[in-house]
C-alpha cells in the first residue's frame, strides 16, 4: 500500500491502492467468518472504544464483533446513556475515553465531520462508523467487497444508486470509492433528494430523476433507505415514493439480467424495495452484512494492530492450520 | 493638542488626497494644512502613512450585557481600536435584548467609562426581537441609538417591517435588516452548493437571503423609509439593492470582509468558517467585489461576532454562527481589494468612513471643528495576524496566522490616541 492509514475518516481521501489493499486484507477475514472457531489472538491486549453518539444496531454490533474476533476488548459508549445527555461536549467525552487508554476509537455521530474533528484532537486512530450525511466508509468498503465477489471485479461497472441521495452518507462514500475504479454512477430519486450539483462530487456521476431511465443497463443497483430522521424539508407521501422510485421486480428487469442488488440496511420492506427483490436471487443484502465483519476486522487489524503491510495475514495462519 | 505631521490625507468627503498636516485641539479638529506647526503640541509623525477620517463599523456584537464570557464593551472596543475603528455600532441581541431605553443607557454609560472607541448602539426593532410588538424605539433614540434591527434574525414579517419602517421614518432612524427566509434557511449551517453536498452539511440556498431583501425593498417602496441591508452576501440581493437605488429609494447595504475574501469552497469542518450569512459561492463573492467597486455597496462592516472558545470548539453543525473581525477588516480590504487593483484606495477609505456615516445620516470628514476622530494606516506594512494577541475575549477567526500587507497604525478618538502599533 502506498501510504499507511492513520485514521479511516472517509473514502474521498483514500487512494485506489489503499482501497484495493483493504479489500485484499479483508479477503482472508471473509473466509474466516465460516471457520468454527471465530477468535484470533491478533489484537489480544488491545482495546477498541466503540463510541456511538447516534443509535445504531448493525454497525455497532458489526464493529464490536469484529474487535472480539480479533481478540480485542471493547469499551462501549452509547448516546442514550452517555454523559452528553448531561451536557458534556463531544471533545470532553472522547478525551475522557482516551484517558482510559484505548488503542483506537470507532465513532458514529449525527454531525457531519465529527470523526475528523475528533481525529484532529486525539492521538489514537479514529474509525468513522458514519457521520451525519457525510460519509460511511466501512459501508462503501463492504459494498465494494460484495461487488468484487459477486461480479468478479470492481472496475468499470454501471452502478445506479436509488433513493434519498441528499441525506445519505452511504451514497457519498460509495460515489467517492467507486469512481476511483472507473465506475459510472447514476444517482436517481425524487429531484428534491437528488440535486443536480451532485454530479460535481466526482467524475462519471450522472443525475437522473426517472427511475426507468436510471436502471437501463445497470450492473449493480444500490437501494437506499428513505432517511425520514434526517429530512428537514416537507416530506413525500410514501405512496408517491413507492409509485415513483421503489425497486420492484418489474423495474429490476430494466437493469442487466445479472444485476446485483445491494441495500445498506435497515430495509423498510415495501417502501424503497419490494420484498421479492430484497429476498431474490440477485440480492446481495445478507452477504453485505457478513462482508461488513471482514472489512471491519481488516481495518481494525491494520489501524490498531500496527502490522507491516507485508506481514503474514493472521486469518491465513488460522485457516491453513485447520486445513 | 495633537499634531499629525507628514501624512497623506485621504478624505473621500472632500476628495482630498494630499500631503497635509492635521492639528487636533481637544475633541475637535482645529486645522488642516501644509507644514503646520503648533508649539507645545504632541507630534505624531505619519510619514509614509495614510491619514483618513475615523473608521465606522456599522455592525458588531460587543456581547455586553449578558454574554461577557465572549466579549465586553471594554475588550471589544480595544479590539476595534486595533482595527482602526473609531466608532462601532453594536447590535441589540444581548441579554437582555437592547429593546428599551434603560438597556441603551447602560451600554452608553458603560462605553463612556470603559470604551476605547465610540459605541453607537443599535436598538431592537421589536420587543425582545421576537417579531411581535414594536420595541421602545423613540425612547431608545433619546438614549442614543443610531438605528434599529432585530439582527441575528430578520424582522419577522412584512407587516411588522412596514410598521417599523413607518415609525422609524418619522424618527429619522434607518432600519437595518438581517435578511433571511426562515423556511428556506431551515436549520442550514453553510451555503447550499457543491461544497455543502460534499461535506454533508445542511445547505442554505442563496435565495434565503435575497427573497427577504426583495421583500424589504418592496416595503421601502411602500413606506419611503430608510432601509439598510446587513451583511449582504449574494448577487441576487445586490440586484434588488441596485434596482432600489435606481428607483431613488433610500436603500443601502453593507458587506463584510469575510464575504469579499472567502467562499464556500473554503469551508471545512472548522467552526471558524461558520457564520451567518454563510460564505457564498465564488460568483457571489465576485459580484460583491464588483458592487464594492461600482458604488452599489455603501459600507464594509465587520459583523464582529465573538464566541468564547468552548462554545466554538464543537461539531460544525452545533457551533454558533459568527467570527471576530475588527482587527483584520482593513488589512483584508487592502490585501484583497486594493493591492490586486480591484478597488482604488480612496474607495476603500470611503467604504469605512463616509459610506457608513451616510447610512446613519451623518457626515464624516477631515475639516476644522469636526470631531477629532482619525484612522492612520499603512498600505505596505507587512505583518501576520495572531488571534492570541488580540484584546478581544474570543479567538474565533479563520484569519488567524494570515499574512497581510497593510495595517492600522494609530486610531485617534476624540483627540486621543486609542491605539498605536
Amino acid at each position: 500500500m502506498s501510504q499507511r492509514l492513520s485514521h479511516l475518516l472517509g473514502t474521498e481521501n483514500l487512494s485506489r491502492e489503499q482501497i484495493a489493499f483493504i479489500l485484499d486484507q479483508a479477503k482472508p477475514f471473509q473466509e474466516f467468518q465460516r471457520h468454527p472457531l471465530k477468535k484470533l489472538a491478533t489484537l489480544r491486549g488491545k482495546t477498541v472504544a466503540i463510541a456511538f453518539f447516534e443509535s445504531s444496531t448493525r454497525t455497532r454490533i458489526s464493529f464490536t464483533t469484529a474487535a472480539a474476533r480479533l481478540g480485542a476488548d471493547t469499551m462501549a459508549l452509547q448516546a442514550e446513556t452517555s454523559s452528553l445527555k448531561k451536557g458534556e461536549s463531544l471533545i470532553d467525552t472522547v478525551r475522557t475515553l482516551e484517558a482510559m487508554r484505548p488503542d483506537g476509537i470507532v465513532i458514529r455521530h449525527a454531525s457531519s465531520g465529527a470523526p475528523e474533528f475528533v481525529a484532529q484532537r486525539l492521538e489514537i486512530p479514529v474509525l468513522n462508523a458514519g457521520d451525519g450525511t457525510h460519509e460511511h466508509p466501512t459501508q462503501a468498503l463492504l459494498d465494494a467487497l460484495t461487488i468484487r465477489d459477486r461480479k468478479g471485479k470492481l472496475e468499470d461497472w454501471n452502478i445506479t444508486i436509488l433513493g434519498d441521495i441528499l441525506h445519505s452518507r452511504v451514497a457519498r462514500s460509495n460515489i467517492h470509492l467507486l469512481t476511483k475504479f472507473g465506475v459510472k454512477i447514476t444517482l436517481c430519486g425524487p429531484a428534491m433528494w437528488v440535486p443536480r450539483e451532485l454530479e460535481r462530487l466526482a467524475p462519471n456521476v450522472r443525475v437522473s430523476h426517472r427511475v426507468e431511465e436510471s436502471l437501463d443497463g445497470a450492473d449493480v443497483v444500490m437501494v437506499l433507505r428513505v432517511q425520514t430522521e434526517r429530512i428537514h424539508e416537507p416530506s413525500l407521501a410514501p405512496d408517491e415514493y413507492i409509485a415513483g422510485y421503489q425497486l420492484s421486480p418489474a423495474r429490476l428487469r430494466l437493469a442487466r439480467p445479472d444485476a446485483l442488488v445491494l441495500h445498506p440496511g435497515p430495509i423498510v420492506r415495501g417502501l424503497e424495495i419490494d420484498s421479492a427483490v430484497a429476498d431474490g436471487p440477485q440480492s446481495g443484502v445478507l452477504e453485505q452484512v457478513t462482508n461488513g465483519l471482514a472489512i471491519r476486522m481488516a481495518l481494525l487489524y491494520h489501524l490498531i494492530g500496527g502490522a507491516a503491510a507485508d506481514a503474514p495475514h493472521p486469518a491465513k495462519d488460522r485457516l491453513n492450520a485447520s486445513d | 493638542m495633537l499634531l499629525i505631521k507628514n501624512g497623506r490625507v485621504l478624505d473621500p468627503a472632500a476628495k482630498t488626497d494630499a500631503a497635509l498636516d492635521v492639528l487636533l485641539d481637544g475633541e475637535r479638529i482645529s486645522k488642516i494644512g501644509a507644514n503646520l506647526s503648533a508649539p507645545g503640541a504632541e507630534v505624531f509623525d505619519a510619514k509614509g502613512l495614510i491619514v483618513a477620517p475615523g473608521f465606522i463599523d456599522l455592525h458588531c456584537h460587543l456581547r455586553e450585557p449578558g454574554q461577557e464570557m465572549s466579549e465586553t464593551i471594554e475588550t471589544g472596543t480595544q479590539s476595534a481600536a486595533r482595527g482602526g475603528f473609531t466608532a462601532v455600532c453594536c447590535m441589540p441581541n444581548t441579554q437582555p435584548v437592547n429593546d428599551n431605553a434603560s438597556v441603551t443607557r447602560s451600554i452608553v454609560e458603560r462605553a463612556a467609562v470603559a470604551g476605547a472607541v465610540r459605541v453607537w448602539p443599535i436598538g431592537a426593532a421589536s420587543l425582545g426581537s421576537r417579531g411581535e410588538a414594536l420595541a421602545e424605539i423613540s425612547a431608545m433614540k433619546g438614549a442614543g441609538i443610531v438605528a434599529v434591527s432585530d439582527d441575528g434574525k430578520p424582522v419577522a414579517t412584512a407587516r411588522l417591517m412596514r410598521q417599523v419602517m413607518d415609525y422609524c421614518n418619522t424618527l429619522g432612524l434607518p432600519v437595518i435588516d438581517h435578511c433571511e427566509d426562515p423556511s428556506l434557511f431551515a436549520g442550514g449551517v453553510m451555503r447550499e452548493g457543491p461544497q455543502s453536498l460534499r461535506l454533508g452539511l445542511q445547505g442554505i440556498p442563496a435565495q434565503s437571503e435575497s427573497i427577504c431583501v426583495g421583500r424589504d425593498v418592496e416595503i421601502a417602496l411602500l413606506t419611503g423609509a430608510r432601509l439598510h441591508i446587513a451583511h449582504m452576501s449574494t448577487f441576487g440581493s445586490l440586484e434588488y439593492v441596485r434596482s432600489a437605488k435606481k428607483m431613488k429609494l433610500r436603500v443601502t447595504c453593507e458587506v463584510t470582509p469575510h464575504h469579499f475574501t472567502l467562499t464556500d469552497e473554503d469551508v471545512r469542518y472548522d467552526s471558524r468558517y461558520k457564520m451567518n450569512p454563510p460564505l457564498a459561492s465564488r460568483s457571489d463573492r465576485d459580484a460583491l467585489i464588483a458592487g464594492l467597486a461600482d458604488g452599489s455597496i455603501d459600507a464594509i462592516a465587520t459583523d464582529h461576532a465573538p464566541h468564547h472558545a468552548a462554545s466554538k470548539d464543537v461539531e460544525f453543525d452545533r457551533a454558533p454562527f459568527g467570527i471576530t473581525g475588527f482587527e483584520t477588516a482593513l488589512a483584508l480590504g487592502l490585501s484583497e481589494l486594493v493591492h490586486p487593483g480591484k478597488l482604488p484606495l480612496m474607495r476603500l477609505v470611503e467604504l469605512f468612513t463616509t459610506g457608513p456615516a451616510r447610512v446613519l445620516g451623518m457626515e464624516r470628514k477631515i475639516a476644522a471643528d469636526e470631531p477629532a476622530d482619525l484612522t492612520i494606516f499603512s498600505t505596505d506594512r507587512e505583518w501576520t495576524y495572531r488571534a492570541a494577541d488580540s484584546p478581544s475575549k474570543s479567538r474565533n477567526t479563520p484569519f488567524d496566522g494570515r499574512a497581510f500587507r497593510g495595517a492600522p497604525m494609530a486610531t485617534v478618538v476624540a483627540g486621543r490616541i486609542a491605539f498605536r502599533r
